[in-house]
């Protein structure tokens, strides 16, 4: 069971359990939907960006445990990122679940590092992150996983 | 049914197990449980061998050749199209079309009969528990027609609501095609009496037996079904080989699918005549090998009875139902009367990709996910299901391994 609780930390089963900031954000002034087609999951990634700086995130959706925890702890994370370092962290992070290494300081999203050992739950995690960057691009269509 | 592996009456699973190499690997350090066999099944030693035996003894084109070893393995290749029509019961081996798969089959099938037939304001009948490879060709089809897709509805438990079913049959329907058995519900299909009121009202059918063929013995001229397709790869047999059968009169007068190679009888650059059926669909060098695994794998399956593995696997499915009832927080998607083959689960408040990781560290293999059946996943509410599936050599060991294991994902995610 080792390699699992690697992947099934306390803190993204705490996350599974008790998602933070799920839930429409009325203000938002970015929004983006992600898809991914492998499972079907869908998440919605809303923010409210005052200048350069995100003062909100919250997002929508259902799917498992990895996505959820990861939808969870990346709106916590983002809170309060100017834009460069939200993108920043999204590089760090998609680094961190494809095994890649990275400078970038993750914080308690390394929680995340048992991920790049599940090729098959890479997907799940980066659900969340790629809409986010959708959000943060400015993009108005629906993004893929794939 | 007789026994060549020296079987008697009873089912010899455990002696069944040791034809399939494979069963004895290990993931995780466990033993493999294998239910996925309807995602794709295992291979038992005669397949192997049998494609083997082609390249080491006795490979070359089939239809060409003048030597020996070609006529060696055209003798083969017809010969597996002979077991072909055995194991369907078809009339005649010309009916037998070797393909890819039940994909390609269904593509075959909407792109020469659908392309001629079908006009604007036509229709094609279907089901909502179709396979997304009974549904794509159609709704390809109908974009290059004009024509429109009927999808009659099914219930809470998953079954066809026949009634519904046979009011939809219209003057435009031309064609009803139609899932045999399952593959997100394990719902089997009352073929046969829907084959005869759609033939009542001058209706075509095709039955797409994808998941059939491995579970129930299936005769074409009882079903008196028009097409009937299915994979060979879900029935032991290696992938990148299927079937269409057709009636002959049907494809007779069908235009050919691919041009190029074997599907002419003469080419000039003013005119080409076609090839009889059921050359006239098999352009180009044919999957030779695989042809002649896939008549290894049914004369396997003959040899152990259709009947018998019905018997075996309907059994186990009882047995797993109530097993998987037993579990707390267990919701069964599919609980037609009549199933065969899958037991199609969520489990509250976790993931179906959650229980499959974790059943994968217990050694168990299961499949995860919408079963290219996204309209299934939507008509239950669920974006995805967790599916355990059963073939000829699965155990009650490894239902009982099935159940604790999702016991232990509650234990996790509690």
């Amino acid at each position: 069971m080792s390699d699992l609780q690697e992947l099934y930390q306390e803190m993204i089963l705490d996350h599974t359990r008790h998602p933070r900031n799920r839930g429409e954000l009325p203000q938002a002034n970015r929004r983006a939907e992600g898809f991914n087609p492998l499972c079907g999951d869908k998440a919605t990634v809303y923010l409210s960006v005052e200048g350069d700086r995100v003062t909100d995130a919250r997002f929508t959706g259902k799917g498992c445990s990895i996505s959820t925890a990861s939808a969870s702890m990346m709106t916590d994370a983002i809170k309060g990122k100017t834009l460069d370092e939200a993108r920043t962290l999204f590089e760090g992070f998609h680094a961190l679940i494809t095994g890649q290494a990275t400078a970038a300081d993750l914080g308690k999203l390394v929680v995340f590092s048992g991920v790049s050992e599940f090729p098959a739950r890479v997907k799940c995690a980066s659900l969340a992150w790629h809409t986010l960057k959708a959000a943060l691009d400015g993009e108005a269509t629906e993004v893929s996983t794939e | 049914m007789s026994a060549p592996l020296g079987i008697s009456a009873d089912y010899d699973v455990e002696r069944v197990r040791r034809d399939f190499p494979l069963l004895r690997e290990r993931a995780h350090g466990k033993p493999l449980v294998y239910l996925d066999s309807a995602n794709t099944a295992q291979k038992p030693r005669a397949v192997i061998d049998a494609e083997r035996d082609v390249y080491e003894h006795y490979y070359a084109n089939v239809h060409r050749g003048v030597y020996e070893i070609s006529a060696r393995a055209e003798r083969a290749f017809e010969g597996a199209r002979a077991t072909v029509q055995r194991f369907l019961n078809a009339a005649e081996r010309r009916e037998i079309v070797l393909v890819r798969g039940t994909t390609e089959a269904i593509n075959l099938v909407a792109a020469t009969y659908g392309r001629r037939r079908l006009g604007a304001g036509d229709e094609v009948l279907i089901s909502a528990m179709e396979h997304h490879s009974n549904i794509v060709p159609w709704q390809m089809l109908c974009e290059q027609t004009g024509s429109r897709l009927n999808v009659a509805p099914i219930t809470d438990s998953g079954e066809i609501e026949l009634e519904e079913l046979e009011r939809r049959l219209g003057p435009r329907t031309k064609l009803l095609s139609l899932v045999h058995v399952s593959n997100a519900l394990g719902t089997v299909n009352p073929a046969k009496q829907i084959v005869a009121m759609a033939h009542q009202r001058g209706v075509p059918v095709l039955l797409d037996g994808a998941q059939a063929a491995a579970h129930l013995p299936v005769d074409v001229q009882d079903l008196d079904c028009d097409f009937y397709c299915f994979s060979g790869h879900k029935l032991y047999g290696p992938s990148g080989i299927g079937v269409l059968y057709g009636k002959a009169a049907l494809l007779e007068a069908m235009p050919p699918f691919h041009g190029g190679g074997d599907m002419i009888k003469s080419v000039s650059f003013e005119k080409t005549t076609y090839n009889d059926i059921p050359y006239k669909f098999e352009a180009g060098t044919p999957n030779i090998a695989g042809t002649i695994g896939l008549g290894a794998a049914l004369e396997y399956v003959m040899g152990l009875g259709m009947e018998r593995i019905a018997a075996h696997e309907a059994e186990l499915l009882r047995y797993g139902t109530q097993l998987l009832r037993e579990v707390p927080g267990v919701r069964l998607i599919g609980t037609a009367r009549e199933r065969a083959g899958v037991v199609s689960f969520v489990l509250e408040g976790v993931h179906p990709h959650d229980i499959g990781t974790v059943l994968d560290y217990e050694g168990i293999a299961i499949r995860t996910g919408h079963h290219c059946a996204q309209p299934v996943m939507e008509r239950f509410g669920v974006p995805a299901t967790a599916r355990a599936s059963l073939a000829l050599y699965n155990t009650r060991a490894e239902l009982d391994a099935l159940a604790s294991g999702l016991r232990k994902v509650r234990e996790l995610f509690a």
